[in-house]
């Protein structure tokens, strides 16, 4: 019996044992399983390649020897759960990125804001803060922050503790300074901030029209009306299906005509919601809702 | 020999990834526009910028217009979400990551630098061995650090197949040295023998 058993195994061998690929696929569809049965969160919309490039790096940092361990440690411990999401999500941002595309906002969107009387402004996906400082810095510039409420969301909690902090690494502080003055700033960048130590640490002036909120793309409702929506290089991250599913969100909560800036690669052209946006600028990547009435 | 790869693979290539760094745009020129328009395979290339280039995006489009006036081939840079079409060259767009999802369309992202590099030749290449298994070209040309390696391994490991240029036709030639060092290379090639070699290969599999 015992060797009919062996040689059982050893056909299966040679032919239909699945490969290592196939393995680590599989162990990671069910740590996607253990996640949303037990936190709620689906990352299987998540695009996979870059997911499973940051799960390996995870098991490297966690000194882990295959996905499989990851799955009872997620499941019984929160706290696990909490570092894994910090590893997985990218969180890498900097002030003004792309400072032309802050250009033209300021430049051609701030002007058509100035007509509404409080402007409600939702930056989904703000990691570590940078952006929404950058953005907020613009609004004081052309007179709109008094009336500006700058809604702040992002999934990892850890992230967004330093955002509300808005204390950045002063080796930082050149590179910000030079996208700021790219992006047409009026002022000098070290108006912003007060340097201590090796920190830069941003007015409390810009901090008041912020608020943050742990808000996750993938299951929460929109939260109030906006006019305007910035979500840059989150969506690269995120399948078709999802991608669609959080455009749909985002038309829902923007005022009729309001506007939505995504990243610099980030597309509608494959997108189904296609036609509920217009491009006001194509290159910048920035779109305004279409109503149908 | 060549041959006989093929015939023991018993399969069709599909891609074609190449990484390339310092000194790249002309160990290109001598690449890519000797691809007929019908070439069979997607053409997929992570292209390290320096510093300089990747602050303005005009420096990217040059690339690609360069290329696109040049090439048989249809040329351009690979969209995030977007289907990969063959007869096609793809370019990775500067100061993002480009990885191939299993559906065979591309996806991006802004991890931090691998090997010092965004887009990294690694991050491609294992993404894309992943997705076309045995079914992929890797090919890693001139440049200056050791990124293409470990990627180029993987492609090896999938049963894809690993070109090398011959570091001694290339502009700089750290990263061929790196990539041959891990022993994994099926054939190491003259800077002017690749496209050549390429297109017989192709040739041989559809005859
Ligand atoms: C690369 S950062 C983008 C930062 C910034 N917007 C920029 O472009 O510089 C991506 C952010 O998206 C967040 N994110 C990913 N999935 C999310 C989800 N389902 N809900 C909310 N935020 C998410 C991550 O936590 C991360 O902070």
């Amino acid at each position: 019996m015992k060797m009919q058993a062996e040689s059982t195994i050893k056909q299966k061998t040679v032919s239909q044992l699945p490969s290592h690929g196939e393995i680590i696929d599989f162990e990671i569809k069910l740590l996607i399983e253990a996640i949303q049965f037990r936190y709620g969160y689906d990352f299987s919309h998540y695009a996979q390649a870059s997911l499973t490039r940051r799960i390996s790096s995870c098991l490297k940092k966690f000194e882990l020897g295959n996905v499989s361990e990851l799955i009872p440690k997620i499941i019984h411990d929160v706290e696990y759960f909490e570092s894994f999401l910090r590893e997985v999500s990218v969180t890498v941002t900097e002030m003004f990125r792309d400072p032309l595309v802050f250009k033209v906002l300021r430049d051609k969107i701030f002007t058509q804001l100035q007509t509404y009387s409080r402007i409600n402004i939702w930056h989904a996906g703000c990691a570590t803060g940078e952006e929404v400082y950058s953005l907020a810095i613009m609004l004081k510039e052309e007179g709109l922050l008094s009336r500006s409420r700058i809604y702040a969301t992002d999934f990892n909690n850890h992230s967004l503790a330093i955002a509300e902090q808005g204390i950045y690494k002063a080796e930082k502080i050149p590179l910000f300074t030079k996208n700021y003055l790219l992006t047409g700033g009026k002022a000098s960048f070290a108006d912003y901030y007060q340097a201590k130590h090796s920190h830069a640490i941003m007015h409390e002036e810009l901090k008041q029209h912020m608020t943050f909120a742990h808000h996750n793309l993938i299951k929460d409702q929109c939260f109030a009306q906006m006019h305007l929506i910035i979500c840059r290089n989150v969506l690269i991250y995120f399948d078709r299906t999802l991608q669609d599913s959080v455009l749909g969100l985002f038309h829902q909560s923007l005022v009729h005509r309001g506007y939505l800036l995504l990243g610099d690669k980030e597309s509608l052209d494959f997108s189904q919601k296609k036609n509920c946006f217009t491009a006001i600028a194509k290159e910048q990547r920035i779109f305004q809702k279409v109503s149908y009435e | 020999m060549l041959l006989m790869k093929i015939a023991a693979l018993n399969n069709t290539y599909k891609a074609l990834v190449i990484g390339v760094s310092a000194g790249g745009f002309q160990a290109l020129k001598h690449i890519l526009p000797r691809f007929p328009k019908n070439f069979p395979l997607s053409v997929i290339i992570v292209q390290h910028r320096g510093e300089a280039v990747q602050e303005t995006s005009s420096k990217d489009d040059f690339l690609i217009h360069h290329f696109q006036q040049h090439c048989q081939m249809t040329v351009k840079e690979a969209i995030s979400g977007e289907k990969i079409c063959k007869s096609t060259i793809y370019f990775a767009p500067a100061k993002y990551h480009l990885l191939i999802e299993k559906e065979e369309s591309f996806s991006l992202s802004l991890e931090p630098p691998v090997n010092f590099s965004i887009p990294s030749i690694d991050v491609l290449f294992e993404s894309a061995s992943a997705c076309y298994k045995n079914c992929l070209i890797g090919l890693i040309l001139t440049g200056a650090n050791s990124d293409g390696s470990m990627g180029l391994r993987e492609i090896h490991l999938n049963n894809g197949l690993t070109l090398v240029q011959n570091p001694a036709t290339a502009d700089v030639d750290v990263m061929p040295k790196a990539a041959m060092e891990s022993h994994t290379v099926d054939y190491i090639l003259p800077l002017l023998e690749i496209a050549p070699f390429l297109c017989d290969l192709m040739q041989e599999e559809k005859g």
